[in-house]
């Protein structure tokens, strides 16, 4: 049987359905998890899609952070259940303090949506085992508050564990030291703004980059079982 | 009903990007010599009386929601009207 990828849905969640899309042409079974759920369906990995959950109300991702199914992700993400924050996903992470530091406005203000390079900085991780690293990749990236901040130290910890996961090549938006994703002690919760679900098809997008992220994880669940 | 007010503020140390927006059209106009940074005023109407236990619980409320304290920091105060 295939390994079931949930994808919960925030009131205000946009890619949901095209994160479940990718999860099927990837291979997995896709199953929907609602925000208001009090449990995950018993699937074996989660996404948090892209969006503007509560309308980017508050801080991005803040009031969706304490959405119920939210406890769960935690639960299961500390038992290492692979999870990948994708845009407003990973800002939801961040805020459930699953991921370091935070999301701001872009440097200039700008909403940027256009495809973006990036290089792999690390393959250690549930989602990106199928890359090669420092592989260098492009994924649709488009967002108005994408520019990764963290203290001094929690850069220093991040670049010396090897945690930062994805760098800009050409940075869009200020991120601290080029930063686009970034991973948990463990490996298993990665977050990134650009879109890996919007990259899956030749018909739509101009790379099929997004490819190894479903790869990766699902070679990660088969040696699991 | 007695109000609370509490502050958000982005930390010095993390650029500001609506506050620098706003200080360049400050000096587009004209104003000079104005440096602004924007943050966030919450007014927390409490129902019956503001107690000190109160206090603590609405500071722990900014903590959780209000205020993400790797970005900002918040004040708690008694609005006095």
């Amino acid at each position: 049987m295939a390994p079931k990828i949930g994808v919960v849905t925030f009131p205000g969640s946009l890619d949901d359905h095209d994160a479940l899309r990718a999860v099927r042409i990837g291979g997995a079974e896709p199953v929907s998890l609602w925000h208001g759920s009090d449990s995950l369906n018993g699937v074996d990995a989660v996404i948090l899609p892209g969006g503007f959950s509560y309308g980017d109300y508050l801080r991005c991702g803040a009031i969706a952070r304490f959405a119920p199914v939210m406890e769960h992700v935690i639960q299961a993400a500390g038992q290492g259940m692979p999870v990948l924050g994708i845009c407003n996903g990973f800002q939801v992470l961040c805020e459930a303090h699953l991921l370091p530091g935070a999301l701001i406005r872009n440097e200039r203000q700008a909403f940027i949506c256009r495809d973006q390079r990036l290089r792999v900085e690390s393959v250690d991780t549930t989602w990106t085992s199928a890359f090669a690293k420092d592989q260098e990749i492009t994924i649709v990236l488009k967002n108005g508050e994408g520019r990764y901040v963290a203290d001094v130290d929690t850069l220093a910890r991040l670049e010396g564990e090897g945690r930062v996961v994805f760098r800009y090549l050409d940075n869009p938006n200020g991120s601290l030291n080029d930063i686009a994703g970034i991973c948990n002690e463990r490996g298993n919760v990665v977050g990134l703004m650009p879109h890996p679900e919007h990259n899956v098809e030749s018909l739509t997008s101009p790379s099929l980059d997004g490819q190894p992220f479903f790869a990766s994880v699902l070679d990660f669940l088969a040696a699991k079982v | 009903m007695a109000r609370v007010v509490v502050d958000v503020m982005p930390k010095p140390e993390i650029l500001d990007p609506q506050g620098k927006a706003v200080t360049g059209a400050l000096g587009r106009l004209g104003y000079e010599g104005l440096t602004v940074r924007q943050g966030k005023r919450f007014e927390v109407e409490v129902a019956g009386e503001v107690t000190d236990e109160r206090l603590v619980e609405i500071r722990d409320a900014a903590e959780k929601l209000l205020a993400n304290t790797v970005i900002e920091t918040f004040d708690v105060r008694i609005d006095e009207v």
